[in-house]
């Protein structure tokens, strides 16, 4: 067997709580289908039999019941862990490490692309690299934000990513967090890729080929809990430590773990398989060289090689912030070639539909409605005279005669009164809206929802 | 005497060679036996003519060891005489299994005449029973004339070189499906003279076809399979040696099923990955003979012997032959150069490309603290020598680099050329990487020594004398240059009369190169099909 799936789907969603304080994260519906649903369309599509999905028991549960996860062909092997433990998603794979015998492929499941799964997986086979990931050019996002005042005020975070010349080889990763009076490069990362390009606008997809190596490493250094916040870094670093000699580098983030690591770490550098001197000979006798113009061998002779491949056409979305979400909405459909109507569905003949609209099942469309580039869930019942535009309708939600509704995102199971006019909102699970309310730009969650800070 | 279109049994051949090249006399019997030989493959020769356009129609799989099994063990050794060979003459796959020179039968000459007529019968009605299926196979697949004695060996060109034949491409998509493989489709304008060549594109793998953990092929195939197209193992030794080890992880991890004998099914298993690695890249010559080894060690295993048994020993075989084809081969060849003041103070030495041999050659010669100087000659696109050129200068040794426009004008100071050779043709020809033919031609304009250095492994029973025939075309893509920010040609493929060329190898003739150095000595290039001979013999 050559990889093995992981799904990590115990995330929390902690940057759209508005959504996720009722349905989990993995279980929101995007395109009417639940979030987790997309990651597993692309494994099973690329060809793998088996995933491990870690998750909490609530998404377990919700997903025995889902009618499209149980369409899923592949072996779903679900491991559930606490949901209020504070377990990383490195904690997570030190988990099951016992169930892991080959390398492997981590993703999250809010990942959603159409990314060619085997330009990763080539790098990591190829180059015989410990790591492979995925990044893709950063999308702004155009449509309106409800409950945002304003432009974006906090800059998000940006991460420094530096590749080497082909754009393949990933030289150095960086949040800005993390740097405090500027971006250092080591000397010896220069002397070997004197020409290293530094990019800022990407968006992580947070889908990691990992050698087994590295797993059995996780197990033994219990102080890295996540993989992109600390393995992925460290593993970037670690290319170019000199581990041959016993100087410790003093790095400014993971002091003691580095001291701790470099004893065991050692593990790493013996990735390689039992022929190693076969291999040698092979590299020895090729006449190939990945840079040109100094005096080392290919790959500077190290050992560890963490690759990237960095998409720049096609859609590649992480769903972790509301923006993201409504968006994600508007494109996700565009990737399957699935009626937008799904055939239960009660459409009366009078109800315009615009053709980028998508309507559940079981729905009930009444007379004189207008549906505009909106996504309607399940069991939703919309009376007539309704306009809605632009939103998001979940499962669920019962919306009475003439209504107005744009741009907003309603959730599962709330039901807005009549005559009620809502834009750019964004109303809560099981929220009742009154009639003839009219609200803009807000955010209308349960009372309950409000003490938690 | 190879030249006569009368080719004897080869046992008798020996003799008399052996006799005439020791000056003696023909003894009177001996020119009996000789007259005889003779007549019958005149009458033989007849009645094959008649057969000719029904023995076209047959056709022999390459790697069905029973078909020569079950023609006479008199095979001719067609093979072995090249020049009655026409140039296009197909790829021998069965030569080294057929060419097993076992002695001629005393029968008398009727005896033989009856054997051979019921076995023609035989052929004929199982033939009129299948009905061949490509009929232009007749006309590329032309019967040798065969100065044999019996059934003619009827060779199929390999499937490789016959891109343009749409029969071929379906037969071959056939094969492929049936292993599960996926067929790798072409890429670009191909110029028309080699338009029968496959030519791909390293931006389209194989692997986009494939499930991602991959089932049916094993893991470290699929890897040297992209390894081998990315050209991250590249040059006749890595490769071979890269594959040997693919190998044997492929066998570690192989488990025999039940009712099966590890001798037959593991064979089996190995069809689907060397298809596999053909599709990435085509196979070169050394490693179609590795290949060769393992799967007669794998049929050479006693059925009785137990799996582990029966594993280990193929392990061991395998570094066994590493060891001793690659890697004692290459000191060998080291010491014979050296010893044999072939590399002596004060020369100057011109290579070409990155061959590990050579540069394993001068490497020790520099050891053994000789004086001299290196001239790497290097040649778009692939600037291989930039890799030798860094090996060289690594170790010490004064380098001189240009590309191979210059190499008339650096040829007055040179005193030997050495080069390197991806196989050793049947008829002495050197198959290397494309520009070798040019330096060897260049250099004999200029009288200096042209030495090439080549492993035993490496000889190939094929026949050749042009490049065009069987070549490889790698990614046209590759001739593309940015300077500056411009890549004059880019968008080639809309222009309809343009064709980019990427040649991979080349074809030198044995005038051209004065000795070949193998660890078996240093021997003139006309001496390969006696080494060939003497390999098989030994098998």
């Amino acid at each position: 067997m050559e990889l093995q799936a992981v799904l990590m789907a115990a995330g929390g969603g902690s940057r759209m709580t508005d959504l996720t304080y009722n349905t989990p994260k993995a279980m929101l519906p995007v395109g009417n289908k639940p979030l987790m649903w997309y990651p597993l369309n692309l494994l099973e599509k690329v060809g793998f039999e088996e995933v491990i999905v870690i998750t909490t028991k609530e998404v377990q549960k919700a997903m025995s019941t889902d009618l499209k996860i149980k369409d899923v062909k592949m072996k779903l092997d679900v491991v559930s862990i606490q949901e209020d433990g504070d377990m990383g998603t490195a904690d997570a794979l030190r988990h099951i490490q016992p169930k892991i015998k080959t390398d492997i492929l981590v993703l999250s499941c809010d990942l959603i692309t159409d990314v060619a799964l085997h330009e990763v997986v080539d790098l990591f086979r190829a180059h015989n690299a410990t790591m492979a990931m995925l990044m893709s050019k950063a999308h702004e996002f155009t449509e309106t934000v409800p409950g945002q005042k304003g432009k974006k005020k906090t800059a998000e975070q940006r991460d420094f990513v530096g590749v080497d010349q082909s754009g393949k080889r990933l030289l150095f990763m960086a949040n800005e967090a993390d740097l405090e009076d500027g971006l250092s490069i080591r000397k010896s990362i220069m002397r070997k890729h004197p020409r290293m390009l530094i990019k800022t606008g990407l968006v992580d997809a947070h889908l990691y080929c990992l050698k087994k190596a590295v797993v059995d490493f996780l197990t033994e250094n219990k102080s890295i809990s996540s993989i992109r916040g600390e393995l992925v870094p460290y593993l970037v670093r670690k290319q170019f430590s000199k581990t041959v000699n016993s100087q410790k580098l003093k790095d400014d983030t993971d002091d003691q773990t580095q001291e701790k690591n470099d004893g065991p770490a050692n593990h790493e550098l013996l990735i390689s398989s039992r022929d190693e001197p076969l291999l040698q000979l092979a590299q020895e006798r090729s006449c190939w060289n990945d840079h040109r113009g100094d005096m080392s061998e290919a790959y500077h002779g190290g050992k560890l090689r963490c690759y990237v491949h960095i998409m720049d056409q096609g859609l590649c979305c992480r769903v972790n912030t509301l923006a993201a979400y409504i968006e994600v909405n508007r494109l996700a459909p565009k990737l399957f070639e699935e009626p937008s109507v799904h055939p239960s569905a009660d459409i009366s003949e009078r109800c315009q539909m615009g053709s980028d609209s998508i309507i559940g099942a079981v729905c009930h469309i009444a007379d004189k409605t207008s549906i505009k580039r909106s996504t309607i869930g399940n069991f939703t019942t919309v009376k007539e005279k309704v306009k809605v535009t632009n939103s998001i309708i979940m499962h669920g939600v019962t919306i009475e005669e003439g209504c107005n509704i744009q741009g907003s995102v309603i959730c599962s199971n709330a039901v807005i009164g009549r005559g009620a006019d809502l834009k750019y909102c964004l109303v809560g699970n099981g929220q009742h809206i009154e009639p003839e309310a009219e609200r803009t730009n807000e955010i209308i969650v349960g009372t309950d929802q409000l003490m938690e800070i | 005497m190879a030249d006569s279109g009368v080719i004897d049994g080869p046992g008798r051949k020996d003799e008399i060679e052996r006799a005439k090249s020791e000056g003696k006399d023909l003894t009177k019997e001996e020119k009996q036996r000789l007259r005889k030989e003779k007549k019958q493959q005149k009458k033989i020769k007849e009645k094959k003519d008649d057969k000719a356009s029904q023995e076209n129609e047959k056709e022999k799989k390459p790697v069905t060891s029973a078909a020569p099994a079950s023609q006479p063990p008199t095979q001719p050794t067609v093979q072995k005489a090249p020049s009655a060979v026409p140039a296009t003459a197909p790829v021998s796959v069965p030569a080294s299994e057929a060419s097993v020179p076992a002695d001629k039968p005393t029968k008398t000459k009727a005896e033989l005449k009856a054997e051979r007529r019921a076995r023609q019968e035989a052929e004929r009605a199982s033939k009129q029973s299948k009905k061949g299926e490509t009929g232009q196979q007749a006309a590329t697949s032309k019967p040798k004339a065969p100065p044999s004695d019996l059934q003619p060996v009827v060779k199929r060109l390999p499937e490789h070189i016959q891109v343009d034949n749409p029969d071929v491409l379906k037969k071959l998509a056939k094969k492929l499906e049936r292993q599960q493989i996926p067929l790798r489709s072409d890429y670009g304008y191909k110029v028309s003279l080699f338009s029968h060549l496959h030519q791909y594109s390293r931006k389209a793998p194989l692997t986009q076809q494939l499930s991602i953990p991959s089932t049916v092929i094993h893991p470290a195939i699929v890897r040297l399979g992209l390894q081998y197209s990315h050209g991250i193992v590249a040059g006749s030794n890595a490769r071979s040696v890269a594959l040997l080890h693919a190998f044997k992880q492929v066998i570690r991890d192989y488990t025999t099923p039940q009712n099966e004998e590890l001798s037959r099914d593991l064979v089996n298993k190995l069809k689907p990955y060397i298809s596999f690695l053909n599709q990435c890249r085509p196979l070169s010559a050394s490693m179609g003979n590795a290949i060769k080894y393992i799967k007669k060690e794998i049929s050479n295993i006693p059925s009785n012997c137990k799996e582990d048994e029966a594993k280990n020993k193929l392990l061991k075989d395998i570094e066994s032959y590493i060891n001793e084809k690659i890697i004692l081969a290459g000191v060998a060849i080291a010491k014979c150069a050296i010893e044999k003041q072939k590399i002596s103070d004060g020369d100057v030495i011109l290579v070409y490309g990155c061959s590990s041999l050579v540069n394993h050659i001068l490497c020790k010669a520099f050891e053994k603290n000789r004086k001299f100087r290196v001239i790497v000659v290097d040649s778009r696109p692939r600037l291989e020598g930039k890799e030798a050129l860094r090996r060289l200068v690594q170790k010490g040794i004064s380098c001189t680099y240009v590309l191979i426009s210059a190499v008339s004008y650096i040829l007055p100071e040179v005193s030997k050329v050495f080069l390197g050779a991806h196989a050793l043709l049947a008829n002495g020809y050197v198959m290397s990487r494309v520009g070798t033919s040019q330096i060897a031609l260049v250099a004999k304009a200029f009288n200096v020594p042209v030495l090439v250095c080549c492993e035993t492994y490496k000889f190939c029973d094929r026949v050749q004398t042009d490049s065009f025939v069987s070549n490889e075309l790698d990614d046209p893509d590759d001739l593309i240059v940015t300077r500056k920010g411009t890549t004059p040609l880019e968008g080639w493929e809309n222009e309809s009369s343009l064709g980019l060329l990427n040649l991979v190898y080349d074809v030198t003739p044995p005038d051209f190169v004065d000795l070949v150095i193998t660890e078996l000595g240093m021997i003139p290039c006309t001496s390969v099909p006696v080494v060939l001979r003497v390999k098989n013999v030994d098998q």
